[in-house]
């Protein structure tokens, strides 16, 4: 009997050919390691990975060309599915485009009600990628707790929007709603009790000798290959270059706030965890910032062509009830031009560039997707590792599978 | 966007206009993006002059995109690619239009290696064609697919389908 047939190949991981002391391994498409559809096809010798080839495209749902067959409005929900573990980001990203491009004035109270939202859907991405390196190291404990605060930014959502993971938060010009009095005493009690248990998260993993031990010097990038790679977000600030667009190109009002830029100096998985833990803290005072200098005023701006009008109006008012069929019907004209806009997503720059013809619908819409783009450095990042450091390095790359495919 | 630059439009423009004479076809700036249209065959050479220029320094790849205009003759193609400078936070469009006939440009993996997928990507959709690229397949689509599904003639849902009524839908 041959070594084939001595290992069964399981479906998800399989040694194909064994040469001399060079193995192929299929790790994916899908594994419980990988938190998603990644294929890897590694070269090992032994522990020690040799190469590595990525297939991408396994969860591709055609955003792009759907995206050029809907309404402005429609198109939010598409956002949602780019990176879902925070998808309000996405969202205001999409509003803040089409608002650049027909040049709304939005109130002041919007953007801090965005910042707050934008910046709580910032913790929860990254408490999801934080955690999650714990549990690939084993450290299961901190996983636990923090979820647990997950949750509460969940029902903050619930609040907002009533949902929870596909949020499709807010409209163009605003929000649908101003935030609930329910909202205001979640929210303070979300402010009050997380930062003990981000603490105590901070605690277990932060200075542990074996959390450090497994996570120094796994998976390190340059800063220079980081940037000719075109990285962003706190994949490139671990590698130590301070690029964040909420203090390069302000959007929302980001420019009122006080925060800082973390940066890492190795690249490697231990600054990338490092990195967003202290974006966690930057996030939670900017939140308070916000929260607590918010401005009186409205909850949406005077975008009549896409910011739906309350019912009464549309029962009452001839002007409302077009405006009501045109917004519903997607036949909201657009003014004709070419927009670039780039907003710090979970894991980076997340940009949309749109071409409008004038036209009911884009006529190009582009994501430019974190993901999609680091991950093409991965290769690189993991040779001359072993595989169980190759798992580390992709949770900490935090790899969002719905915003690699698009 | 670029507000808080540290260069002006007026002067990156000034400065490309110097150094590629005769070679920027048009260049505009919608919302304040400086937007240059160049020929496809000096893409390369304004690319990277730019990233080696050390007063301009855009030396960030932002994004790269195609864009089909199937009603342009011998422009049916556009390839948009979005630079940034960190150090001056300068952000540019470069734009380059090519024909059916030959969708072809140079490929910018050697001096971008973060180009690869970005224009594995443009070609997986549009078809068009970056000489020079180490490995141009298809990234997202399956290996198969023997069209690109993002020229406009393809339609988004299949047309033999009965069950809905464009009319319903207003389309």
């Amino acid at each position: 009997m041959g070594l084939q047939d001595q290992i069964k190949p399981g479906n998800n991981l399989s040694i194909e050919t064994i040469d001399g002391d060079i193995a192929t391994l299929n790790l994916g498409p899908t594994h419980p390691a990988t938190h998603g559809i990644f294929q890897n096809i590694l070269k090992v010798d032994g522990e020690k990975i040799l190469s590595s080839e990525q297939t991408v495209g396994y969860i591709h749902r055609a955003f792009e060309k759907i995206a050029e067959h809907r309404p402005y409005n429609q198109i939010t929900p598409l956002t949602d599915r780019l990176n879902y573990c925070s998808s309000p980001i996405n969202n205001m990203g999409w509003h803040m485009t089409v608002e650049k491009l027909i040049q709304a004035e939005i109130p002041k109270r919007v953007d801090y009600m965005r910042v707050i939202v934008m910046e709580l859907a910032r913790i929860a991405d990254h408490l999801v990628c934080n955690s999650v390196i714990g549990v690939d190291t084993g450290a299961l404990t901190g996983f636990t707790y923090v979820f647990q605060e997950r949750e509460k930014i969940y029902e903050l959502y619930e609040e907002i929007c009533g949902a929870r993971l596909t949020t499709n938060v807010g409209r163009v010009g605003g929000f649908e709603r101003d935030f609930s009095p329910t909202f205001h005493k979640k929210l303070k009690d979300f402010l009050k009790t997380f930062p003990k248990v981000f603490t105590e998260f901070d605690n277990l993993l932060s200075r542990n000798r074996i959390f450090m031990d497994r996570t120094i010097n796994s998976g390190p990038i340059s800063a220079q290959r980081a940037l000719d790679y075109s990285f962003s977000g706190p994949n490139l600030r671990a590698a130590g270059i301070d690029y964040d667009v909420r203090a390069m190109n302000p959007y929302s009002s980001y420019e009122d706030f006080d925060f800082i830029v973390p940066v890492g100096t190795q690249g490697d998985t231990y600054d990338r965890f490092q990195v967003r833990q202290e974006e966690i803290r930057q996030s939670l005072s900017i939140i308070k910032q916000a929260y607590e200098g918010m401005p009186e005023g409205k909850y949406y701006g005077d975008v009549p062509e896409f910011y739906l009008p309350p019912k009464e109006d549309v029962y009452n008012k001839m002007e409302a009830l077009i405006y009501h069929f045109k917004i519903v019907m997607g036949e909201t004209a657009v003014p004709a031009g070419e927009v670039y806009h780039s907003v710090e997503g979970g894991n980076g720059e997340l940009g949309f560039y749109l071409v409008s013809d004038g036209s009911r619908a884009p006529y190009r819409l582009q994501f430019r997707r974190p993901c999609f783009i680091y991950y093409q450095a991965y290769p690189e990042m993991i040779t001359g590792q072993s595989i169980s450091d190759a798992v580390l390095t992709l949770s900490s790359m935090n790899v969002i599978a719905g915003e690699l495919d698009a | 966007m670029s507000t808080n630059s540290k260069i002006t439009n007026e002067f990156a423009l000034a400065r490309l206009t110097a150094q590629f004479d005769g070679k920027i076809i048009s260049a505009e700036t919608p919302y304040d993006l400086l937007t240059i249209e160049v020929p496809a065959a000096d893409l390369h050479a304004v690319i990277s002059w730019l990233k080696s220029d050390d007063v301009l320094r855009v030396a960030y790849l932002t994004n790269i995109a195609g864009i089909h205009y199937p009603t342009q003759e011998n422009r049916e193609f556009a390839v948009v690619y979005h630079l940034h400078s960190l150090e001056n936070n300068f952000r540019i469009r470069l734009k380059a239009y090519i024909p059916l006939a030959n969708p072809t440009v140079k490929t910018i993996t050697d001096l971008y290696a973060g180009a690869n997928w970005m224009e594995r990507e443009t070609f997986d959709f549009y078809g068009i064609m970056f000489a020079g690229h180490p490995n141009l397949t298809r990234i997202l689509n399956e290996e198969t697919m023997d069209y690109f599904p993002m020229r406009k003639e393809y339609r988004l849902e299949d047309d033999t389908r009965q069950d809905k009524d464009n009319r319903f839908f207003g389309r």
